[in-house]
Parts: C-alpha cells; structure tokens; sequence
C-alpha cells in the first residue's frame, strides 16, 4: 500500500528544528509492515535522530537491500532519495554512491539476511573500506518477507516458529564489525529508544564507518520462546554497557553521576560523545577489549548493548584515496578532461 | 645455413616471425623492440601476444606480421620461427612454411633428426655468447634476449641505429641499463656479421608506409578513452584480458587527474572485492551522477548480470568495458573470442536490452569508451564497450587519437534545483519528449522537489511502487521506445561497396576488420567481390535490414561458435535465417585473412547456397 500518500497534516504547534523543520518532514510513506513490527520503531528512531541532529532530509541519500528491513527507508525521510538496490549489495551501490559525492549523509539499511548472509561478502568490505555512512542492521534472526526461514545471525539451538532448531553457529555482526576495523560499532534494541536515538546520532556524527546492530524483533515469525531474537528474551537478557548523550557543541557537563562514570569522546564535527558507563570495566574506546567482551557476554547468552568501540580520530575512504573536497558529480569537462593537445603529446609518445 | 630441397623463402617488408619463448624469461620487452624498430623504418608490424594463464615457466609465443601493404590481421603461418623454447621444439617447428626459417640458440648439439630438411636452419651460439660475458644468471637469462635481436637485425637486414635509439629512449633515465643492452645487441649482431651468410631471404627495407600512425594497446586506449570522457569512478575486479585496462587508468589519472593546487585526486579508483561489488559502485556512482565504468571479461560480465537488470530497470548509467576472451566458464582465460555478444545484448533476468558498442581497434576502444560515458547518462542505462583480447592487449597500429575541443560531456536529461523551482514536472519515468527517455534528478538537489526512491521493481510513472499492469506496461514500452531511440545516437555501421555490384555481402565487427579488409582484397583479386558493413553497435540501426536486403546472400562472420549476431540479427530484424551464412572462426587465436578467404569462396562455389552451412575454423 506504499502508493498511497500519507495525509500531510501540519500541526502549527509543531516545533521546527535549526534546519526549519518539524519532525513531520522526515516522516515518509505509511509502513507496510507488521503491527508491531521492531524495524518501524528503529524507522521512528532514524526520524528523531535526523531532526534532533537537524539534518536536512534532501541531504540524506538512504540505500537498502531487499527484505523486511530493506523496504523501511520509504517510510521515513520522504524527501530524501532513496534506492532499494539488489539483495546482499547495498554496500557496494551506497560506496559508489559515496565517492561521487562526499558531500551527502548515507544511510545504509539492511538485515540480517541481507547483510550477514547473502552479501556478507559485501558488508565485510565496506567496513574495511571506511565508508562514511551509518549502516544499520535490523537484526531479527529470520527472513521474514520468505515467511519465517532462519537466517544466519539466528543462534544455535534457537527454534522457529514451527519448532525447527537450528543447527548452524550464528554469525555475530557486532564481533565482525570490530575485527573488520569499522570506527563506530554499536548495538541496540528497537524496544530501547533511549538507548537507540543517542546511537543513531552518534553514528551521525561519526566519520568513518558505523555500524550499528539493532535487535528488531519479527513479530510474525520470531517472538515465540524458543527464539533468542525476540522482545521477552532480549529484555531479559540486555545489558547495556553505557549510555549516550550526544551534545552538539563542547559544553559544562552538567554532572548527574559520579566522577570516573562518564567519558566524553570529541568527534570530527566538533561533537561531543558522552558516555556514562553502566559497566565500570568497559573501555569502548578499546578495539581489541570491546571484542573480548562481546564474545565472553555472549557465551553467557547475554545480549551487549551500547556504543561497543570508537575511534574518534577515524579517517573514511575519501581521505584513505586522497580524493578532491569537489563533489565528483560536480566536477566539469575542463576539470577532467585533458584536451586535443595533450592528446597530441599522448600520440606522440606512441609512435 | 643447411642445404635444403625447398628454395629459401624471399620476401622484403612481408613476413612473419614467430617468437616461442617461455613465459617469465624477460622475452617480452626484446621482442617488443624487435616489432617496433621495424615500424620506426616506416613498415607497418601488427603483433600478437599468444601467452599462457600463467606467471613462469609456461609456453608462450610473440608474433609479428611485418607488412608494408598494412595488412594488420594476423596472416597464419610462419615464415621464419625464433625457436627459444624446447618445450615447444616440434610444434614450433612444424609452423614453418616449406622454405621457411628457423633460428635457434646451437649451443647445445641438438640431433638431425630433431629438424625439417626443407627449412632453413640459422644456429647463434645465445647461451654460449652469454654465459661468457656476464657471470649473474639473471643476466645471462635477460641478455640472451636481446643478444636475438641484435643476431636477428643483422639477418633481416634491419637499421642498427633505429633499435639503439629505441633502446635509448627506454632507457633514458637508466644510463647502465642502456649501456649494457647496447653492448648484448652489438654481441648478437657481430657473431652474424662474422659466422653467417646474411641477410637473409627475408629482409626489412625502410619505407614510408607507417605515417603518423600510433602503435597502441586496445585497453590503454579504452582507458584514456575513459578519462577524456569524464569517468570519476572506476570500480573493477583482476580479470585477464581487461586489467591492463583498470591499471592503465589509474597511470593515466595519475598523470591527468591530480589537482594541481591541491594535490588531490579528482578521480577514484576502487579495487573491488569481486564483479558484483564493482558493478554495484558503479552502479551507486551513476546513480549519484558521477561518471563511472568497470571493466571486466565474460566471467565477469556473468556475475554482473543482476545488478545489469537492475541498472537496465531502474534507468542508471552504467559503462561497462569488456575485453571478451574465450569462455564458456573459464574457457580459454588468454585467448581471444567474441563470444559475449548474446550473454551482454540480452543479459538478466526477464525482458531486457542492452546497448552494446564494437570497437575494431584502439582507436575505436578510445571513442567507444568516451561516447559510451556520454551514451550512458544520455539513455540511462548500462552501455557495454565490447573489445576482446585480440584489440585489447595487443599493439596495434592505428591511426591517431583525436579530440574535438568544443565536445562537452552530454550529461543527459538532468533536471536541476532551479528547473524543480519553477514548477517543472518532474515524473522521474515519466516520458515527456516521446523518446523514451525520462529526467532524473541527482540526490541532494532540492529540499523538496525532486526526490525519489529508486527500486528495480514495477513503479509508475513518478517512482511510486506499483504492482498495476497498465504502470508496468508503460514502463516497459517506454524502455523498449528508449531502446528504440538508441538507434540513431549508436556509431553507424560502416559500409563498403565492392568494384562491381554484387549479389554477395559480409556482416562483421570488432577485432575482426583487419583480417576481413585483407580477405575482401585477395577475393577480388579472385574475381570475388563482395559489399561489406562493418557493425559498430547494437541496436542495430534499420540500415543494417536494408543492407540485407539488398543482397541475395549475407556472410556473417564472427569469432565464436554458435554465430551469436547472426543469431541476434535474424531475431531483431526477423531475417530468413538462410540468407546469413555464418563464417565462424573460434580456436581462441584471431581470424586470419586466409580462413575468411577460403570459407567465402567455399561458401560460394558450393552448389547450394539456400541451405545455410557453417563454416567453421578446421580442426588443426
């Protein structure tokens, strides 16, 4: 039912943001989703994140694969373009996309069968790169748009609906993230908002590649006991290792914990990162500790949520290649072009 | 030199030498000097590359036509065989033309009954030359290549100064190097100058046939064809035969595409983890309105194939080089085929089309490559610049590139923040000029005008998703008028009308020009005449049908086996399958004059030509 325009109502009571925006303007299309459903919530948080970071929404390019959590990038920033590439490569489509203009916000969003699946092969390498993006996997454990088929973050023992357990070790995004060198790598629960729109923001801010895995429970196929992706069992088992706050300018920290709790991570755009820890012993600054983490809370059947690693002097793809500030799309025939006669010195040289 | 029964082959500025050399020995760059000193004496070479998949050790062979008449095709045959490679002694050997020669390195006594007694042997003592003058065996190896040359000028009779020059120039900021190449060549020219009768029967004679003709690699030409047309993104995976010409891009960009006050690249090039992710950026580069291309072969152009659907479906510029090598599967990975056309005309899933272009040499790939950039943004969907191996990675003599200053970049239709301002309707599939082709808008461009959201399923006519039948229809029908638009924005085919009307016409494209200008020439000389075209691209443009037409019967000669653009014309155009007789030619090496000369005539003196036959390259 996506054809279908949403009615614009526009509150005069609605607060706009710097960019002169309500949050109304970074709302899209009508989801087509299931009542219920974790993706639209991480949808509503993309939405708060935008207009709290005044985004402006046509700055905004969003990329997406194909499944449930594919389809969500109608349903938000409606006046930003959006591009539902082929299955498992948005990766590959958003980092084209990016080197012909720097100058964008990209979103990438995808799910676990899209991105842990059938283009692992690309999330691997978009990590490595440094892509300057905020990719965000909606982590279900299933294939939902197929009806219900396990997917490979799905863990081991872990049933379906119709009971089938599943035999295959699953694959842990966060931990694969870390060790391919992304610069941001968090994790969350579309059921947390508090948690998820500081992280979404943080990403924002973020230069470099963040990757950001969102427990999004399926509701139709995946919320059943048995299933280690659903909401009862993530609210059960979620521990948070901190908290954000994410502060646009370097201001007093007006300090409601006690001293030693909160660490402030200054990022490129002059942002500011404030983490306050719920874990004394977690150092998100720390790639090879954050790793070791995850893995040991894992093994325990614990779900680790927060900002895991950041690299605030992170460096993207652009500067790795060393390419012009000049948006490539903006570039002209003179620019690039060397002309008839240094086509001439090239023939001669040739002869 | 041998006394033999067959009289000593004769020939001034028309023969070929074959080198057989193990791959990894340093042969190339000898062999290379060897092919351009004669040109720079003003007789056109046209060389070949015949190498293995394969870094060290393995066979491989170089080529050269010395031809004053430019007869740049490759001849078949060998009139005088370098043998340097004992791996390939017999073969090699067999090769020879009655008559012919055979040089080879006598340091080691090989046994009579190990050669042919009507061809004429030439020994040069390389290894003992070089073991006595240098001590490093790398060098002793090395040395020994150029040492042929110099055994090799004096027999054929070639200028001492032109290859020293030559050696200069490629040595120019390296003093030692040059020195002591001087001293190997002047090693081999002394040792013929004072044990053999020379020159030989075969001999180069400076002439003037050459002009201002460039010696150049099809990829390299592509490449730089890629940076005069704008290309800011090249995405690609290592694929032979077309790395040479990502590779050749970067050097170019390099040179080219640095700002100078900045420092900074205004070009990026991606190594990408396989074809799908290559064709993806480009994919997402075009999108976002930068120029980009990848360039792959036919594995490749099969691992692309979705993303192609994709591109051709939602309407995004894409170019796509491919230097087309002998498949199915990995197929003969260093060897030249055009066996791609049918995998890209029609590649992916469901209905779709694909504008295809056929350089015929670098020249071409250079214009191929810029008009394609331009091609793709104009019709918004993926171009294929279809070389092969045979242009792509050999050098060839062509004429020179050239640029029109006053060309600009055609962006396409491009509607921009000001046009969506002042209430332009923008329907992103939405054919407002009958062509076809819709406007799109680059993401970013307006707050809000202007957005939406690209899918490569069915939408209507403003990008919303539909699954109507009557917004598919349209959709489709647009692509197919889009397609049909293409037709006159394509390189036209160049026709050729023999001396005298004829009832008979050869089809044919790319690599195989040469060879078929030389075989229409030895026809005529046999009474033989034919009108040819030559097809730069697909769609085929209605002249192509008429030129059909107006023949009784139609050679369609191609290089690969199931005669793929016979098989695409007769399916485009709805030709009687039996007026098109395929010429086929496929053994992974290029089509010679004499096979198209021979196939044609047998062709025609066969008594029924209405019941179509292939004639196919003869098993050797």
């Amino acid at each position: 039912m996506t054809y279908l325009a949403k009615p614009k109502l526009h509150h005069p009571s609605l607060t706009e943001n710097k960019a002169c925006h309500t949050r109304r303007d970074y709302e899209g299309r009508i989801s087509t989703l299931c009542a219920g459903c974790g993706h639209d919530s991480i949808s509503a948080a993309i939405i708060q994140a935008c207009w709290e970071m005044d985004v402006e929404p046509h700055r905004v390019a969003k990329l997406s694969g194909i499944g449930c959590s594919s389809k969500t990038p109608d349903y938000f920033l409606g006046n930003s373009h959006g591009f539902n590439t082929v299955h498992g490569r948005m990766p590959s489509v958003l980092t084209g996309a990016n080197l012909a203009n720097r100058e964008l916000l990209y979103l990438g969003v995808s799910g676990d069968g899209d991105s842990a699946s059938i283009g692992i092969g690309q999330f691997v390498h978009v990590m490595r790169r440094g892509v300057n993006m905020v990719y965000i996997v909606e982590n279900n454990g299933v294939y939902g748009l197929t009806k219900g088929q396990f997917s490979a973050t799905a863990d081991q023992g872990s049933t379906s609906k119709k009971g089938v357990v599943n035999a295959d070790s699953p694959i842990d995004m966060v931990s694969l993230a870390l060790q391919l060198g992304a610069t941001f790598v968090a994790r969350s629960f579309s059921g947390d908002k508090k948690q998820l729109v500081p992280l979404i923001k943080a990403a924002i801010a973020h230069k470099g590649a963040a990757f950001l895995d969102v427990i999004s429970p399926c509701v139709a196929f995946n919320n059943h006991p048995g299933s280690t992706k659903s909401y009862d069992y993530v609210r059960e088992h979620n521990e948070a290792v901190n908290r954000i706050d994410v502060i646009e300018t370097k201001q007093e920290i007006v300090v409601d914990f006690a001293e030693g709790e909160v660490v402030e991570v200054e990022q490129h755009d002059g942002s500011v990162l404030r983490l306050r820890k719920l874990k004394v012993d977690y150092d998100a600054t720390n790639r090879i500790s954050a790793m070791n983490y995850v893995q040991q809370h894992h093994a325990k059947g614990e779900v680790v949520t927060g900002l895991l690693y950041v690299d605030n002097e992170a460096g993207d793809m652009h500067e790795h290649i060393n390419t012009t500030e000049t948006a490539f799309n903006k570039l002209t025939s003179k620019q690039l072009c060397p002309g008839a006669s240094v086509l001439d010195k090239i023939n001669a040289s040739l002869r | 030199m041998t006394m033999t029964m067959n009289k000593p082959i004769e020939a001034v500025n028309d023969f070929v030498v074959k080198f057989a050399n193990v791959n990894g020995s340093g042969s190339a760059s000898a062999n290379e000097l060897f092919a351009k000193s004669i040109l720079r004496m003003g007789v056109p070479v046209s060389p070949r590359n015949i190498f293995p998949s394969n870094i060290q050790g393995l066979p491989t062979w170089y080529e050269v036509r010395v031809t004053e008449a430019g007869h740049l095709g490759r001849r078949g045959g060998v009139d005088l065989m370098v043998a340097m490679n004992p791996q390939t002694w017999v073969a090699d050997l067999k090769e020879i033309e009655p008559g012919g020669y055979l040089f080879y390195d006598n340091s080691k006594p090989i046994p009579a009954s190990r050669f042919r007694d009507d061809i004429h042997v030439i020994g040069v003592p390389l290894t003992e030359i070089c073991n006595a003058a240098y001590t490093d065996p790398r060098q002793r190896q090395l040395f020994k290549n150029i040492v042929y040359v110099g055994a090799l000028s004096v027999l054929l009779d070639m200028e001492c100064a032109v290859i020293e020059k030559l050696i200069a120039e490629q040595y120019k900021s390296k003093p030692k190097l040059l020195d002591s190449n001087v001293q190997a060549l002047h090693m081999g020219r002394e040792y013929v100058q004072k044990h053999l009768s020379h020159p030989i029967g075969l001999r180069v004679q400076r002439a003037d046939k050459v002009g201002n003709r460039i010696f150049m690699e099809g990829n390299n030409a592509a490449a730089l064809g890629a940076v005069y047309g704008g290309a800011t993104v090249c995405a690609w995976y290592p694929i032979t035969p077309s790395s040479s010409c990502a590779e050749a891009f970067q050097s170019y960009c390099m040179k080219y595409r640095v700002d100078a006050e900045t420092g900074k690249n205004m070009y990026a090039i991606v190594q990408a983890e396989d074809e799908i992710a290559s064709i993806g950026m480009v994919v997402g580069a075009g999108w976002n309105g930068a120029r980009a291309f990848t360039t792959t072969s036919g594995p490749g152009i099969s691992l692309m194939t979705e993303f192609i659907g994709l591109a051709y479906m939602a309407e995004i510029p894409v170019t796509i080089i491919n230097v087309q090598r002998g498949g199915p599967s990995t197929g003969m990975p260093t060897r030249t085929q055009q066996a791609d056309i049918l995998s890209c005309a029609y590649a992916s899933h469901g209905d779709t089309k694909h504008v295809l272009l056929f350089p015929e040499d670098p020249k071409e790939c250079f214009e191929h490559a810029a008009a394609a950039l331009d091609l793709a943004d104009r019709l918004q969907t993926p171009i294929f610049v279809m070389s092969d191996l045979d242009i792509g990675m050999n050098q060839r003599l062509c004429e020179p590139l050239q640029w029109d200053e006053s060309r600009g970049f055609d962006r396409g239709k491009v509607m921009t923040a000001e046009e969506l301002e002042s209430g332009k309707e923008f329907g992103r599939y939405l054919d407002v000029d009958g062509d076809g082709i819709p406007y799109r808008t680059y993401p970013g461009t307006h707050p809000s005008k202007g957005s939406f959201f690209t899918r490569g399923t069915t939408k209507n006519a403003y990008a919303g998703y539909s699954e109507q039948g009557p917004d598919y229809l349209y959709n489709v029908h647009r692509l197919l008028k889009k397609f049909d638009s293409a037709k006159a924005m394509v390189p036209q085919p160049v026709v050729k009308k023999a001396k005298q009307t004829t009832q008979f016409a050869a089809i044919y494209f790319g690599s195989t020009s040469p060879a078929m200008a030389e075989a229409i020439e030895v026809l005529q000389g046999e009474h033989t005449h034919l009108d040819t075209l030559r097809l730069r691209a697909f769609p085929f443009p209605d002249s192509v049908a008429e030129f059909i037409a107006e023949h009784q019967t139609v050679f369609i000669v191609e290089q690969n086996r199931d005669a793929q653009i016979r098989s695409l014309l007769i399916n485009e155009f709805g030709i009687d399958p039996a007026k098109l007789v395929p010429i086929l030619h496929y053994d992974g090496t290029p089509i010679t004059a004499r096979f198209i000369g021979r196939a044609i005539s047998t062709a025609i003196n066969a008594t029924n030509l209405a019941t179509p036959q292939t004639y196919k390259v003869a098993t050797p």
